[in-house]
């Protein structure tokens, strides 16, 4: 096994030219087949790369669809189905892009969760979390944006809400929503600023974010299922014991994941693409129109969890408030937890509980949103929601003195 | 002994899992069972691979709709390329003299007059079976009664106060609808309660050929909604093989690496 202390091959011809210029060798080695990963990844740690997967996909699309949308509120519904029927295979580039974006947020949702598990937004990882959760808040908005883009009746009403939100503010409030539309409504003001952030800030951003993301990561290595640091467990050659070479070891087994991946999204991409009205909604095949509401407005799924608490609060100011503390209570976890123990394997029922309600939480009010506000599904939202924000609030209260299981010295591996 | 545990993790979120679509399924409620035409039930039951359906379709919407509502992303060419409608026979009955078969699919209609005739232009149905599903178009164009309220003289029952007149009555019949004493509970969209129709005019055709001519129609607008769709579908059974046999090979692969890993 080779090791970041190991010498680096020795090089004549091309490549040693090309060493001698480009630290190529020494990239290799010390992020690739030097650096040492804990051995026991399961399941959960494929979304990572999967995240990787699914932006890739996104930027690569996206260029494709740029070449022929046209921005422009008279033009951009127009050429978005010029793309769906003369473009050659651009129904594939344009499914895979629609899809491409739910299953991103998924896999981040899953990976996010992961954290959660195994405690990997505790020390020495805080800010590795955080700059996780900067990249997400950066998908969010460059989600939403790429959402109003096609100019359908679902992406005009559908940024009408959320570009309001920002009128709840109070004082700027309705300056700032004045500002962020460059109009006095949502029009082709708002939609040309969205297509130039969508395709050049905002992607521009989130790979700075990501870079940064994997920096941090590469510091202290990854987490893994026991929550134990691989590096204080060393061998006489200073290599992690239960460390093993990233390459390629983990490049080939994210290689199964990304096949298992890939046939999930093929799946849907060719066999159903709509999911159901899930990933393209209905009333999105008719063009904006300001004269026409939507029966009922509901965000595309993965903002859905938000959107039901936004909508669980009569008053609309309060509704926006607690949508934003939803998702700012994601970055301050790490201060939340004060648990000593990282693995949820070694800590006590009281917190699998509380992770299991939040889970469930999440995924209800994810369903919720999808509903309309009224009856019984507003009740079960409010319900929800207070769990949800009960899993953060109490965090401290709960996780403070667990009595958690001794923690093993090495890894337990193979799993069970 | 943490095994235990994870497992009781999991067990306790399928629980909840399970209590929380229980406690949906509730909340979505039944829709009132209307005895009678349960006509909110129609399903247009489609084969969008049927190109002889296609074919028929296409020919109705161009006798029938064409006049009035535009296919505008639409050419004729695509329509005739993927329906295996020969250039005799796009020429012949399909496409208006006076166009070349690259032309998108217009009605000639004036604009200005139909604002006058109907209160509103024909929409264009490019995307209609997509917007509103296929099943609605089919509800729809079944869905005429006699109104005399309308200035159509006639009403739907899919598009409550429809700006267009019942033009396939020559085909169908002119029908009238009984509706229910008490209007079934159940929300706003659930429709009007039909206890049954009355025929008041018998069209040229039969009920059932009736339907099948429906159902070709609303078959072409689902293409028309979506004309890769049939393509979509045959590349996606060799994309999706293709990938299982990466992944078996990735797993092959994963499994002789890691066999040194203890």
């Amino acid at each position: 096994m080779a090791g970041s202390n190991d010498a680096l091959p020795v090089r004549t011809g091309f490549l040693g030219w090309l060493n001698k210029r480009l630290p190529v060798d020494q990239f290799m080695r010390d992020q690739l087949t030097g650096y040492f990963a804990p051995k026991n990844f399961n399941f959960w740690y494929y979304f990572g790369v999967l995240s990787l997967v699914a932006l890739v996909l996104q930027l690569v699309t996206g260029i494709f669809l740029t070449m022929h949308y046209k921005v422009g509120e008279t033009t951009a519904f127009d050429s978005v189905e010029y793309i769906m029927r003369e473009v050659p295979y651009g129904w594939l580039l344009r499914y895979m892009h629609s899809t491409g974006a739910s299953f991103f947020f998924i896999v981040v949702y899953l990976h996010m969760f992961r954290a959660f598990l195994y405690g990997s937004y505790k020390a020495p990882r805080e800010l590795l979390w955080l700059f996780g959760m900067f990249v997400y808040l950066a998908l969010m908005a460059e989600a939403f944006m790429g959402y109003v883009l096609p100019w359908g009746n679902m992406s005009f009403w559908g940024a009408q809400v959320i570009v309001n939100l920002f009128g709840t503010i109070p004082v700027i409030g309705p300056g700032l929503v004045e500002w962020i539309r460059g109009d006095y409504g949502i029009a082709d003001a708002t939609l040309n600023r969205f297509f130039s952030l969508h395709v050049s800030a905002v992607p521009l951003v989130l790979l700075l974010l990501v870079a940064l993301h994997l920096v941090a990561l590469r510091q202290n290595g990854s987490n893994n299922p026991d929550g134990i640091e691989i590096k204080e467990k060393k061998g006489s050659d200073g290599k992690p014991l239960d460390g093993i070479p990233f390459h390629p070891y983990y490049t080939v087994k994210d290689l199964v994941g990304i096949g298992v991946f890939l046939v999930a999204f093929a799946v849907v991409v060719f066999f159903v693409p709509t999911f159901g009205g899930l990933f393209l909604e209905g009333p999105n095949f008719e063009p904006a129109n300001a004269l026409s509401t939507p029966e009922h407005i509901a965000p595309v799924q993965y903002f859905t969890p938000f959107y039901a608490i936004l909508r669980a609060v009569p008053d609309q100011q309060i509704g926006a408030l607690l949508m934003a503390l939803s998702i700012i209570c994601f970055i301050v976890v790490p201060w939340l937890d004060r648990s000593p123990v990282k693995s949820t394997r070694y800590r006590p029922l009281r917190w699998k509980l509380a992770l299991a309600v939040f889970a469930v939480s999440f995924v209800a009010l994810g369903y919720l949103g999808l509903k309309p506000a009224d009856g019984l599904y507003v009740l079960l939202a409010r319900i929800f929601t207070a769990l949800y924000f009960a899993f953060f609030v109490l965090m401290p209260l709960y996780t403070r003195g667990e009595s958690t299981s001794r923690v093993p010295e090495r890894l337990t591996f193979p799993n069970h | 002994m943490q095994g235990r545990s994870m497992r009781g993790l999991m067990v306790l979120l399928a629980a909840f899992a399970v209590t929380g679509s229980v406690a949906a399924s509730e909340a979505a409620g039944e829709h009132g069972e209307a005895a009678g035409v349960n006509w909110q039930e129609w399903t247009a039951g489609n084969e969008v691979t049927s190109t002889e359906s296609l074919q028929r379709g296409a020919a109705n919407f161009v006798n029938y709709c064409l006049a009035c509502h535009s296919l505008k992303y639409m050419r004729y060419q695509r329509m005739a390329d993927d329906l295996n409608i020969s250039a005799e026979q796009l020429r012949g009955s399909l496409i208006p003299t006076d166009a070349k078969s690259s032309d998108y699919m217009l009605s000639s209609f004036p604009k200005a007059d139909a604002e006058i005739w109907f209160g509103k232009q024909p929409p264009d149905l490019s995307l209609v079976a997509r917007a509103r599903g296929t099943d609605w178009v089919y509800r729809f164009l079944k869905g005429f009664y006699v109104d005399a309220s309308r200035p159509t003289g006639t009403n739907n029952l899919a598009l409550d106060g429809a700006a267009m007149p019942a033009v396939l009555s020559d085909l169908e019949g002119v029908k009238t609808a009984v509706f229910a004493e008490h209007a079934a509970a159940g929300g706003t969209h659930a429709g009007k309660a039909v206890e049954r129709f009355e025929m008041v005019a018998h069209g040229r055709l039969k009920p059932e050929e009736f339907d099948g001519f429906v159902r070709d129609t609303v078959n072409f607008l689902d293409y028309v909604g979506e004309p890769a769709q049939v393509q979509r579908r045959s590349i996606g059974l060799w994309a999706v093989l293709f990938l299982l046999v990466f992944t078996a090979f990735a797993w092959m692969l994963k499994k002789e690496y890691w066999k040194d890993v203890r």
